[in-house]
C-alpha cells in the first residue's frame, strides 16, 4: 500500500486532520500499548521481536484469558474449537487466523477502552460517560478523553485502522523422533506454505542453526540427524520468522522473499517495504564424529 | 487554549533505529552442536585478533569448569571449541568483562 493511498484512506474517516495528527500518540496513552512501546524504542530490536514472535506461540494461551471478555457470536464460534484443541496445540487454520486478527483487535479495543475495569457494562458507561463528560459541560476536554474519542469513533468507522499489533500465528512445529539419533520434522511443508517460504530456504536454515544435517524424505517431511525436541525446533523457527519473514517497518507476516543476483530481498505485502536479509551461513562446523569413522565413511 | 496537544509534531518517517547497518560486520556467533548422547559442543566464532585467544580460553576453562580446545579453521580463522552447552555463559562472560557489546553476540542453536 502506497503511501497516498493510506492517507486517502485515513481521510474517509469521520475526522478531522487535527484529530489525526494525534494518532501515533494514542500508543503512548494507553498502559499496554505503553509497554510495547517502551520495547520499540529502548530494548533492541532483536528482543523485541523475540517477544512479538513468542506471542505468536502462546496465542493459544492468551486466549483463556481473553474470553472471559465480551464476545461476539462468530468469536464464539471460534473460541470453542480452538479450546478443546488446546491439548496439541496445532490448528489454525489461515481462515482461523484471520478471524484470530479480528478477534485480538476487537479485544485489544476493549482492553483499551476499559483499561482497569472488567466487565461490560461498566465499560460501556464509562465509555459514554467519558465521552460526553466534556462535551455537556464548560471545562477544557483533556487530551486523553479526546483521544478515546477519537479510537472510538474510528473503530467504528474502519477498525482495520485501529493500529493494534496483529499477531502471526503459525502451527507449532511437529517432531518426531526416527529410531535413537534422527527426528522428524514432520509438518515443515505446511509451515513453508503458511510462511510463503521455499523449503529449501527454511531447511538450509535449521541445518545452519542446529549444525546438522539431514534429509527430506517421501512426505516433505524433514529428517534431521541429532535428537530435536519440540521447544528446540520452535526456537529456531521463530528465529527464521523474525529474521527472514515478518517484515521490519510494519511487522506483519505477508511477506515474499525473491532473490536478486544472489541477494535475498523480502518484500512486505502489507506495506510494500522491502529490505534485504543476510544469506544463510553455516558457521564453522566441529567435528562431532571420531576421525576413524568419518574417514571410514569417506572411504 | 491551554494546551495545545496537537501541534507536537511526530515524524513517521524518523529512523526506527532499527537497521544498524554500520555494525553489520564484527559479529561474533555462538554456535552449538550435538555430539554422541546428550552431549555438546560450544564453538566461539569470529573473535577479532587483538584478543589473545589462547588466555580466553583459559578463563573459559577456569570458569566454566570445562575443558576447551582452539581450532584453526582455513577460512574463518582461530575458532575455540568448549565442551558442553556454554552459550549462554559465554555470552554472559563477554558481556560481563565488558569484552564485547551484547547487540554483537549471536547466539545460534537451539
Amino acid at each position: 500500500m502506497s503511501d497516498a493511498e493510506i492517507s486517502a484512506k485515513l481521510e474517509n474517516t469521520s475526522l478531522n486532520d487535527d484529530e489525526f495528527a494525534d494518532f501515533p500518540k494514542k500508543k503512548k496513552s494507553t498502559k499496554k500499548v505503553l509497554f510495547e512501546d517502551d520495547l520499540d524504542s529502548e530494548a533492541k530490536p532483536k528482543d523485541e521481536a523475540n517477544e512479538f514472535e513468542d506471542d505468536a506461540f502462546s496465542e493459544l494461551k492468551k486466549k483463556k484469558k481473553k474470553s472471559k471478555k465480551p464476545k461476539t457470536f462468530e468469536d464464539e464460534l471460534e473460541d470453542k474449537p480452538a479450546e478443546t484443541e488446546e491439548v496439541d496445540e496445532s490448528f489454525l487454520d489461515l481462515s482461523s487466523i484471520k478471524k484470530k486478527k479480528k478477534k485480538s483487535k476487537k479485544n485489544m479495543a476493549a482492553f483499551e477502552a476499559e483499561l482497569e475495569e472488567n466487565s461490560t457494562e461498566k465499560e460501556a458507561n464509562s465509555e459514554s460517560a467519558s465521552r460526553d463528560v466534556w462535551r455537556d459541560s464548560d471545562r477544557d476536554y483533556t487530551y486523553v478523553e479526546l483521544l478515546d474519542r477519537f479510537y472510538s469513533i474510528l473503530r467504528e468507522n474502519n477498525p482495520e485502522l485501529a493500529g493494534e499489533k496483529r499477531k502471526y500465528t503459525i502451527v507449532p512445529p511437529q517432531i518426531v523422533r526416527d529410531g535413537n539419533k534422527k527426528s522428524i520434522f514432520v509438518n515443515l511443508p505446511d509451515i513453508c506454505k503458511r510462511m510463503h517460504r521455499p523449503p529449501e530456504h527454511v531447511i538450509q536454515y535449521l541445518f545452519a542453526e542446529l549444525g546438522t544435517s539431514g534429509s527430506v524424505d517421501g512426505n516433505g517431511g524433514l529428517v534431521i540427524k541429532g535428537r530435536f525436541q519440540q521447544k528446540q525446533i520452535e526456537n529456531v523457527l521463530r528465529r527464521y520468522i523474525m529474521e527472514y519473514v515478518t517484515c521490519g517497518t510494519c511487522r506483519s507476516g505477508e511477506t515474499i522473499l525473491t532473490k536478486e543476483n544472489r541477494l535475498y530481498f523480502v518484500q512486505c505485502e502489507s506495506c510494500g517495504s522491502i529490505r534485504s536479509v543476510a544469506p544463510i551461513k553455516t558457521g564453522f562446523q566441529a567435528q562431532t564424529v571420531k576421525r576413524s569413522v568419518a574417514r571410514r565413511a569417506v572411504a | 487554549m491551554s494546551n495545545l496537544q496537537n501541534l507536537k509534531t511526530y515524524d513517521p518517517f524518523a529512523d526506527t533505529g532499527e537497521t544498524d547497518a554500520v555494525e553489520s560486520q564484527g559479529y561474533i556467533h555462538i554456535r552449538i552442536q550435538q555430539r554422541n548422547g546428550r552431549k555438546t559442543i560450544t564453538s566461539l566464532q569470529g573473535l577479532p585478533e587483538e584478543f589473545d585467544q589462547k588466555r580466553l580460553l583459559k578463563a573459559f576453562k577456569k570458569v566454566f569448569a570445562c575443558n576447551g580446545t582452539i581450532v584453526d579453521d582455513e577460512d574463518l580463522g582461530q575458532v575455540i571449541q568448549l565442551q558442553g552447552d556454554q552459550r549462554t555463559n559465554i555470552r554472559d562472560f563477554l558481556v560481563d568483562e565488558k569484552i564485547y557489546k551484547k547487540e554483537m553476540i549471536k547466539v545460534h542453536g537451539f
